[in-house]
């Protein structure tokens, strides 16, 4: 069972859809003792950082992701993807879930600010997630920030006028920057793979 | 490096597609949600759907078309027509909508972009606008279908709706629109330098070379067609897989 963390940000519409059309069994939560008893996470998120985690700290349920991140697969997806990390510096300093050494901050690129469609990723690694993903796969991306952080933690880039980290990983903790549900066959491949890690 | 994007168009009237020509003799042709799985597979990077009732009754199944397309489709799906207020906006992005289309409301109310990109985010809010080149050489944003001269010069309006927090712009050219004799350059280029989010070129494409014109000529990032592709006069892929041996970079 996948929980779907609601927060009260972000459209989880497209994720349920996502997850209904592959199979996989999930809940849409705010329940701590739902988060527990799921074998993985998705946290979701779409808008500002700031805003997004204030809600997860005033339902208190940063802490939670923390402590069920240190034992099953979480994935985070866009701004939920961001959160994973330490700091960013969207509208004002903001401490994140800090599960992955690194911060947020805008794209550096002479290119058209958000970085919105399809782009390419390439692959820095193994990662299950990628697991019949070919190399160049495009996926669809939205979004003005990108995570900041060493290579060992990303399994695949997008360039953008400048290397975008679109997939990261360390242990069990997972992020897409762009949108998997919103990335036709690669991206379900990839939410499929994601389901997969439990089984 | 960004794909060049490929998007086909649904006319949909009371929940079914319809094609006509010059509003008349408009006939039911399909199943939205059907038509919408098709150009999925055939490997459409968005699918816009265009309300043409667009009467306020018929906005629940509109939204309906919506939910049951985002429920086999995986990729954005835009819907425009009609769209007036906030509210509407609302309710077709609950739906499943991935981004909202603007034509005649947002210029009539300018601070409706305003508000959705506020409340939404820019990266919903599409504008549409319908141009017509005028005899200065200028061209004027048309509402109503394309019926009504608004006089307002159609780049500043470009401008002004991208500065108020339009995310995309879809520009419909009603001069080049069902020539089949290619896209209207001279406006997509005149649009794109004054604007820098994505501009969608729409009407005038009739065959493959005029998708690799208007990528190799314009900074334009995306097209958008209807007709084209309802009547399978060409397919989705057979453009990419064109564009493609082109050396234009697009999603296959």
């Amino acid at each position: 069972m996948i929980a779907v963390i609601d927060y009260g940000a972000g459209n989880l519409f497209s994720i349920h859809n996502a997850l209904k059309y592959l199979d996989l069994p999930h809940m849409i939560t705010r329940d701590k003792a739902e988060l527990e008893k799921a074998d993985e996470l998705i946290l979701p998120g779409v808008g500002a950082f700031p805003d997004a985690m204030k809600l997860l700290s005033r339902t208190g349920l940063s802490d939670a992701i923390r402590e069920q991140a240190q034992r099953k697969p979480l994935l985070g997806i866009c701004l939920g993807m961001q959160m994973l990390f330490e700091e960013s510096d969207e509208f004002e300093q903001t401490s994140g879930l800090g599960l992955i050494p690194g911060k947020v901050s805008r794209i550096q690129t002479s290119l058209k600010i958000p970085h919105m469609g399809w782009n390419h990723l390439r692959k820095n690694g193994d990662s299950p997630l990628l697991s019949s993903v070919s190399d160049e796969s495009s996926v669809y991306f939205v979004h003005s920030y990108m995570a900041y952080t060493s290579p060992e933690n990303v399994t695949a880039y997008c360039e953008y006028g400048t290397d975008i980290p679109a997939l990261v990983e360390r242990g069990n903790i997972f992020g897409a920057q762009f949108h998997p549900e919103k990335s036709g066959e690669t991206g379900l491949t990839i939410l499929r793979n994601f389901g997969g890690l439990t089984k | 490096m960004l794909d060049k994007r490929i998007f086909p168009c649904l006319d949909v009237r009371d929940g079914k597609v319809v094609k006509g020509i010059n509003f008349v003799g408009i006939k039911e042709v399909g199943d939205p949600v059907e038509c919408a799985e098709e150009y999925n597979r055939q490997g459409a990077d968005e699918i816009v759907f265009l309300d043409i009732t667009a009467t306020h009754e018929h906005r629940a199944t509109m939204a309906d078309v919506v939910r049951k397309t985002a429920e086999k489709v995986f990729v954005p799906l835009t819907v425009g027509g009609g769209i007036r207020t906030i509210e509407d906006v609302a309710l077709m992005l609950r739906a499943g909508a991935d981004k909202v289309s603007v034509n005649s409301a947002a210029l009539f109310d300018p601070t409706l972009i305003q508000k959705a990109a506020e409340k939404f985010g820019s990266q919903c809010v599409v504008i549409a606008i319908d141009a017509k080149k005028m005899p200065d050489g200028s061209w004027h944003a048309f509402t109503a279908g394309g019926r009504k001269d608004t006089g307002v010069d159609a780049v500043r309006w470009a401008e002004e709706a991208v500065r108020l927090g339009a995310g995309e712009i879809l520009l419909t050219s009603m001069d080049a629109d069902g020539t089949k004799e290619g896209f209207d350059l001279p406006l997509l280029n005149a649009v794109t330098e004054k604007v820098h989010v994505p501009v969608i070129a729409s009407g005038g494409c009739g065959s493959l070379a005029d998708f690799a014109e208007v990528f190799e000529k314009t900074n334009a990032d995306a097209t958008l067609a209807a007709s084209l592709f309802h009547y399978k006069e060409l397919s989705v892929r057979q453009v990419k897989e064109y564009l493609r041996k082109q050396g234009i970079p697009v999603r296959l």
